[in-house]
Formats: structure tokens, sequence, C-alpha cells
């Protein structure tokens, strides 16, 4: 009972600190602030909104996982946003070259996103363990190279021959319907009939899903996930326990990149092509889902989902003019904040708690003592 | 006149540790005063003292004949004194003129630095003393000797005329030391005070004018360094009583564990740190290595688990090449490891323990497989461990920084021994930790002994190097100098050895003796 109440003490405190801040904010700008919760609430509670939330947390969930994976080992790849776009582009291409069966076609597709986003993130982790360079400084400058160099010439090259050019066709060639993930409308049905108008739930949902419960059996069950954390936790410990920090750092990077690969393929899923403005942002949104999420697995879900619900509202906020759309950028970074303080507060005294029943647990034998002299 | 510094009855505790107890010491103006102690002695919580990191418990300090209390070292340095460290605190990017200004700048009007003027005072100040550096080379560019002047040079500019240097030979080659000790007796004639640590007993000898040596926290002498010998300065440092060793059977058999042979391995610079290393460790046996910290013991470890590559020589393990293996493979083939540090490379110190217990053999049955991590059997071994090794602990649940370090440590020593290693490396097996837990790791270790396990012992503590080995080698600088027997040993020539004042033709005494069992070399150095 005590460490379900810590638990929750956490989200809970940094719910309401957060409340409290936009309020504040939102008073500051001049809007009524329960206007515009009660906006965003009445429109989230609409189907064509829930579906459109989930959506988009699909993707910020994927972009979640691949930040999660380099954290969990203390290595900041802030890469993930050129790592799906540069694989977004090549599993598009790659997918509109061929017709297969969609059984082997969807997934070709998929595998594609998978290695070139980890091929891609991989060579931060090979420039880290051959010449030492920061995984955050060389992730950087590959995101500057993929979008600004090797999508922008990719796109140029790819773009098939057309008549006349129009918005929805420019970018590279479609790929074949037995190619694009079918949508997910079924799931919804189960619980409701009235999904159909234009509204489709991604089918990389259930990508996520897997993706999901993948890291979690990785991190927890298995072996590499264990040596993974003991490389974030203490990479001496860990290299004395016979860990090999070099293949963990490299191996680490192309895991958190080939699962950023798929996060374009959401965005495939839907329009079937890589389009002249593919969506852009995820990935460093991703980082910010981890953080909210702390790394695991069922966290991420929920944060990501709140900040899917945070970026939708934006829309309506903007439409029924209680409140600037900016209002939302503010409020996904006051419960990031809030956050990290809640947690920071029940993590110290959790640790207290810990240390005292401890020390309870010694008590019979008063003459433990400690001590290293310096 | 007054002495510089007068330290009177300054006591410093630790949780359960005394570093400082009742220390007494006068240094003269104008003189070169040495102290000389083992590791743990206390030498570095009284510079602390002096140099204000570190407020002391009980005593008085007098500094120049005024009482003082320090709460910062700016209250050092406003009193004239300053403190060279071991490890240089200088930034490689900037030129030697910016580092040593670097705090303390002379700024005019705006915030403008006033290079000029630092450069006029700074050529004063290395003329007055005899020092010569160029202030405008970058420090990267500077060797290490030449690094430290900066920093001595550092702390004169900031009008420091008492001066500590915390074992300024330490990172030194001979031809350095030299020159150190020229600018150390120019500064002297120059009117300077210093007061410098080192345990290299001929440096001592050569360079200073008194001696003070501490042993557990307790001055046990000062003296002017006037027919001083080096045996002598090196019985006071160990004691004149060396620990009985508990008397007991021997379980050394003749079938080898360990056989080390020309073993080099190089530091970050490409420098030796151990050379030319053999040993051969037998089943049932624990070999101690003596030495004063800093002599290669590291590095030995390190070679042996597998975290440093080797640039010549062998390492076999039951007769089979263990070289080129990872340390993975050599945790795997029956090597276990206490490491020196525990809280550096022994623990996972935010995980459960149960994860701690399952480091470093996570591989293996029953903490897990080559892909799996088996939960229930690793949480099974842990509670094992847990009544065996008796680790006070509500559950095994709790992260390890919670435990106290006698039980985060006694985790450790039973996470390897309840793997039945061949061969068990152990680097100071109970630094920092409660007598009960002490004993308690003895008799762990004897036990496993006497099961046939292999150890490696190294330790600053004599007490259980000379209590657990059946065998004692000694490291300085890199090299096995000599090989004694733990039974016969005398003070005098177990400190001369370690302090580098005598030495075997040791080669053969580390190697080659070691397959007739405890060496019989318990004559006095020559």
């Amino acid at each position: 009972m005590r460490s379900l109440a810590f638990n929750l003490a956490a989200p809970v405190g940094a719910f309401v600190l957060t409340l409290i801040i936009s309020s504040l904010a939102l008073v500051a700008f001049g809007s009524n602030p329960i206007a515009a919760f009660s906006d965003m609430l009445g429109h989230a509670s609409e189907l064509e909104t829930q579906v459109e939330i989930l959506n988009r947390a699909t993707p910020l969930y994927l972009s979640a996982v691949a930040a999660a994976i380099g954290f969990r080992m203390n290595l900041f790849n802030i890469g993930v946003e050129g790592q799906y776009l540069f694989a977004f582009i090549v599993a598009a291409q790659v997918g509109s070259l061929v017709s297969l069966p969609s059984i082997l076609h969807i997934p070709l597709i998929l595998i594609t996103s998978m290695v070139v986003g980890g091929l891609f993130s991989g060579i931060a982790g090979l420039l880290k363990v051959t010449r030492g360079v920061n995984e955050v400084i060389s992730t950087i400058m590959l995101n500057s190279i993929a979008v600004a160099g090797l999508i922008a010439a990719l796109q140029a090259r790819w773009q098939p021959e057309q008549e006349n050019f129009t918005a929805t066709t420019l970018g590279t060639a479609p790929v074949d319907e037995s190619g694009l993930l079918p949508d997910a409308n079924g799931l919804v049905e189960l619980f409701t009939p009235e999904i159909g108008q234009g509204v489709e739930l991604t089918g990389m949902i259930f990508v996520a899903a897997i993706v999901g419960i993948l890291y979690y059996v990785l991190l927890n069950k298995m072996r590499f996930g264990f040596d993974l954390r003991a490389s974030g936790l203490n990479p001496f410990a860990a290299k004395a326990g016979g860990v090999p920090p070099k293949q963990m750092i490299v191996m680490a990077m192309f895991l958190s990149g080939a699962v950023a690969g798929l996060i374009g393929m959401v965005e495939l899923a839907e329009i079937g092509r890589f389009p002249a403005d593919p969506i852009q942002g995820l990935g460093f949104a991703g980082i910010a889902v981890a953080l909210l999420g702390r790394n695991n697995p069922g966290a991420m879900a929920f944060s990501a989902l709140l900040f899917a619900f945070l970026d939708v509202s934006a829309g309506i906020l903007q439409s029924t003019q209680t409140a600037t759309k900016e209002i939302v950028n503010i409020m996904q970074g006051i419960v990031l904040l809030a956050a990290v303080i809640a947690y920071g507060v029940t993590k110290r005294i959790q640790t207290r708690e810990e240390a005292k029943a401890t020390a309870e647990a010694l008590r019979e034998d008063s003459n433990d003592t400690v001590g290293v002299l310096s | 006149m007054s002495a510089a510094i007068e330290l009177t009855g300054i006591t410093k505790r630790f949780p359960g540790v005394i570093a400082n107890d009742n220390v007494n010491l006068t240094v003269e103006k104008g003189e070169i005063h040495a102290i000389c102690g083992e590791n743990g002695a206390g030498k570095s919580t009284l510079m602390k003292i002096l140099y204000g990191l570190q407020p002391p418990d009980e005593g008085t300090m007098k500094v120049n004949g005024e009482e003082v209390r320090f709460s910062t070292p700016n209250d050092a340095i406003d009193r004239g004194i300053g403190m060279v460290h071991q490890h240089f605190m200088l930034a490689d990017q900037l030129t030697v003129l910016e580092n040593i200004i670097l705090g303390a700048e002379p700024a005019g009007p705006g915030g403008v630095i006033k290079f000029k003027e630092a450069e006029a005072h700074l050529a004063t100040v290395a003329a007055d003393y005899g020092l010569t550096i160029d202030a405008n080379d970058l420090i990267e560019t500077l060797e290490v000797g030449e690094r430290q002047r900066v920093e001595i040079i550092k702390v004169l500019y900031r009008g420091a005329d008492i001066l500590i240097l915390d074992e300024p030979t330490a990172v030194l080659v001979p031809q350095e030391v030299e020159a150190l000790f020229e600018n150390m007796r120019d500064l002297k004639a120059a009117g300077a005070t210093i007061l410098f640590i080192d345990h290299k007993l001929e440096e001592v000898l050569e360079i200073s004018d008194s001696i003070t040596v501490l042993r557990h926290g307790k001055t046990v002498a000062s003296m002017p360094n006037e027919g001083v010998t080096a045996h002598d300065l090196a019985e006071l440092m160990v004691g004149s009583e060396l620990p009985t060793p508990a008397t007991e059977e021997s379980t050394v058999t003749t079938e080898v564990a360990l056989a080390v042979r020309g073993v080099t391995v190089a530091d970050d610079d490409g420098r030796p740190a151990i050379e030319d290393v053999n040993l051969t460790i037998h089943k049932g046996e624990i070999l101690g290595i003596a030495g004063v910290e800093g002599n290669g013991q590291a590095e030995l470890v390190d070679a042996l688990i597998g975290t440093a590559s080797v640039s010549a020589g062998e390492i076999s393990l039951l007769g089979e090449d263990i070289t080129k293996l990872s340390v993975r493979r050599r945790r795997e083939g029956g090597i276990g490891h206490i490491p020196e540090d525990r809280h550096h490379e022994g623990l996972l110190l935010e995980a459960p323990l149960w994860e701690n217990a399952a480091l470093g053999h996570q591989t293996q049955a029953p903490y897990g497989s080559r892909w799996l991590i088996n939960r229930p059997g690793a949480r099974q071994q842990t509670e094992a461990i847990k009544a065996e090794f008796d680790v006070r602990t509500p559950n095994i649940d709790v992260s390890a920084h919670a435990l106290s370090g006698g039980n985060q440590q006694k985790l450790i020593v039973g996470r390897e021994l309840t793997a039945n290693p061949t061969l068990l490396v152990a680097a100071h097996p109970t630094r920092g930790v409660d007598v009960g837990a002490q004993a308690a790791i003895w008799e762990q270790i004897r036990d496993a002994r006497a099961n046939g396990l292999a150890t490696l012992l190294i330790s600053a503590d004599l007490d259980e190097l000379i209590g657990l080995s059946d065998r004692i080698v000694v490291m300085f600088r890199g090299k096995l100098v000599a090989t004694v027997d733990p039974d016969t040993v005398t003070p005098r020539d177990l400190g001369a050895y370690m302090t580098g004042a005598a030495s075997q033709n040791s080669d053969e005494g580390a190697a080659q003796n070691s397959d007739e069992g405890a060496a019989k070399n318990s004559g006095g150095p020559s």
C-alpha cells in the first residue's frame, strides 16, 4: 500500500502542479483557464478526436522508446529526428520499387526502415567507440546531414516524372496498396460501431504496442537488457563485470535507431509515399515523452497520449479562439518540469525511507560502523 | 622566531575511523619538511585540515605564531599557505599565464584583464624563486614536470610562502624528480617553507631538513634529517611489531592455478605501469602483494581480470592461456574479483541487491544464461548469499546504496565466492569495513582457500596481508622486488622493500621460488 502511494504521489503531484501553472499562464495571456480546459476536454470526448490522438500518440511512443533505449545506457541519442526521416524516405522508395503480396511487402518495408534507421544511428555509435566522439554532437550533426543533405538529394532524385505536379503527388513514387499497413478501425469497432467517415486508426498502433512489449522484455528478462541497464547505472562496474562497453554502445545505438526508423512508417501507412514535407519534430518530441515517462514502457504510453492530446488540442483552441495554440507548447514544457520536480522529491523521500528500513534491520548489531580513510 | 606551522593535538574522526589522533607537527620557517607514512596513515587528512578543506574536530593550528581557524582554502591562502595537488588542475587549452591568473584575474574597468600587469608580476615571482617558465606556452605542450612547476608558480603567484606538495614525485620520472628537487632548493633559498608528502624514503632523505612519520593517524616520530637511515624510517612507518600470522595448516597444493609470465602493461602515457611481472599461485594458496599504493598493483589487477590489455607476456589459468580473453570469458572461466573500490567498480548503487549479486555472473546459472536473466534463480541465490555471508538487509529488493559499507562488501565477497572461482583477485577486500565484517570476510576467504581457491591478495593493511597470505611478494615501481615469508619477515625488511630502500634479486624470488610453495626467503636485504 505504501509503495503504491509513493508511485502515485509523483504523477498526481505533477498533474496538480501543471494545472496550477498552466492556469496562471492562461490568465497571463488573457484567456479563461476554465473555458480553455473545458474546450480541450469536450473536444477530446469525441470519437474522431480520440482516434486523432491515438494516431498522433503512436509515432510519439515509438520515438520515446527509441530515445529511452539510449537513455537507459546514458547515451543521448538526439538523432532520432534524422534517423526516422532518412529511414522513411529509403523505406518508401524501396517499397515503391517492388510489387509483392502484402505478407511480404509490408514486412519488407518495415524491416528496411529499421535497418536504415539502425545503421544511420550506428554511425554515431561507431564514432563514439573508435574516435571518442560524443554521441550528442555526432547525432545532432547527423540530423543536419540527413535532413538538409541526404533527404533533399534523394527527394530530388526519386521524385517521379509527372505531367502536372500537385501537392499530393509530390514526393517519392507511391507504394502499392499491398505495401501499406491496413488501418486498425476494427479495433475501434470492438467498442463502438460509429467509426468510418474518413477516420482511420493507424495500424502502426499494433506495431508500437509490440515494440513496447519487446522493450519491456529486453530490459527485464534478457541478459542483453541487464548489460544495458548495468552500463547505464555504472559503466565501470559493468566493465569489471564482463560487459563489453564498446559493443554495448554500438548495439544500443543501433537498436535505438532501428526503433526510430519505424516512426515514419505511421505516415507512410497513411499516405503511401514520402511526401514533400513530412511531419517533422517527432524525434525531439519523443525525447520529452521518454523523460516524462521515465523510460518505463507503460508510463511512456501514458505520456505519449498526454502529449498527443495536447498537440491535438492546439487546433481546437485555435479554432474556438479560447486561447492561443502556443499555450499547448507551454503546457508540454510545464508538465515535463513538474514531473522532474515531483519525481525528484519522491525519490529523495523513498531513498531516505529505504535507508531507515535497512538501518533498522541492522539495529541488533549496533557496532557496525563504516568509514573510509582519505 | 615562531614556527611557520604549529599543529597541536589535531584530531579528526570519520564514522568508525580516527584519521588523525592527537597529531602534533611543527614546521620551522624556511625548511623542507617531509611527512611520510603508509596509505591510510592520515597524511592526506592532515594536509586537508591544514589547507582548510576540512575542519579538525579537536586541536589548534598556528601559522607564523598566530592561532588560525580555516573554513575554506581561501582562508589558508590568505595566511600564505598554498597547496599543489598530486593531480594537476590546469586547463590544457589555456596558456601558462592564463592558468596562473585563473580565478584571480587582475581586472581593470569594464572587466578587461590586465595581462601585461599579470605577466610582469609573474616574471617577478618566477625570478624571486628562481623558477623558469614561458608564460605564453600552452599547457598541453608542456611535459609533466613543467606542468607541476606551473602549479607551484600558481601558488606562489597568489602570495603563498608555505607550500604543501602532495606526493609531488608520484607522477614524475627520475630526471624530473631531480629538476623538482632543484626547484625546491631554490624555493627554500628564497625563503619559502615547504611541507611535502612522500613515501619514497630515499627521496625524503635526499631533500628534507626534517621528517615527521605518521602511522595509524598518530605522530610516531618527528626529527631532523641527520643520521637517519631508510631502514629506520621504514621501521617507523610500518611499526616495530608485525602481526603474527594465524598459525594454520598450509593448504597449498602443487597444482598451479594462475601463472603470469613476463607481463608488462603500459599506462595511458605509454610508460610501463607494470613491467615483466612473473608470479605463480597454486590451488589453495593465498599470495599477498605488499607495496605502497600506486606501484602497479591496480594495473596488475586489470591485467588479470582483463580490463587492461597487456603489451607483453602471458597469463594462464589452470594451464590455459587467457591473455587474449575478454573480461566475460575470464569470469566464466573462473576468475572472481573483489574490486578495490566497491562503489566505483563493484556495485550498481541504484539497483536492487539481487541485480548486484548477478552482476558479473549474469551469463551463468543460476543468475542467467546467454540470452535470458533467470530472475527467480538470481533472487534465490541472493537470498542464499544474504544468509551465508550475513548481509544485514531487510530484503534483497533494497538498492545497494541503502546498505552500510561492510554489508555492501559482504555482498560482493559473497557473490564472488559463491560462484566457486578458481582464482580470486581480491584488492583491499576489507577496506573501510567494520571489525566484525572484516573478521567474517577473512574467515570466508580462509574457508575458500581450504577448498582449493587460489587468491591474489592486494592489501595496504599488514594485519590482513600477513594474517592471510601463504607467501608475500613486494611490488615497487611496477616490478616485483622481493618475496618474503609472512612467518618470519621483519617490519624493517618489509618496509625497506616496499619503499625501495632495498631489493632482492627478485624475479627469482617471485617466480621460480614459488614452485616450492612458500619461499624461504626471510633473510635481511643486502
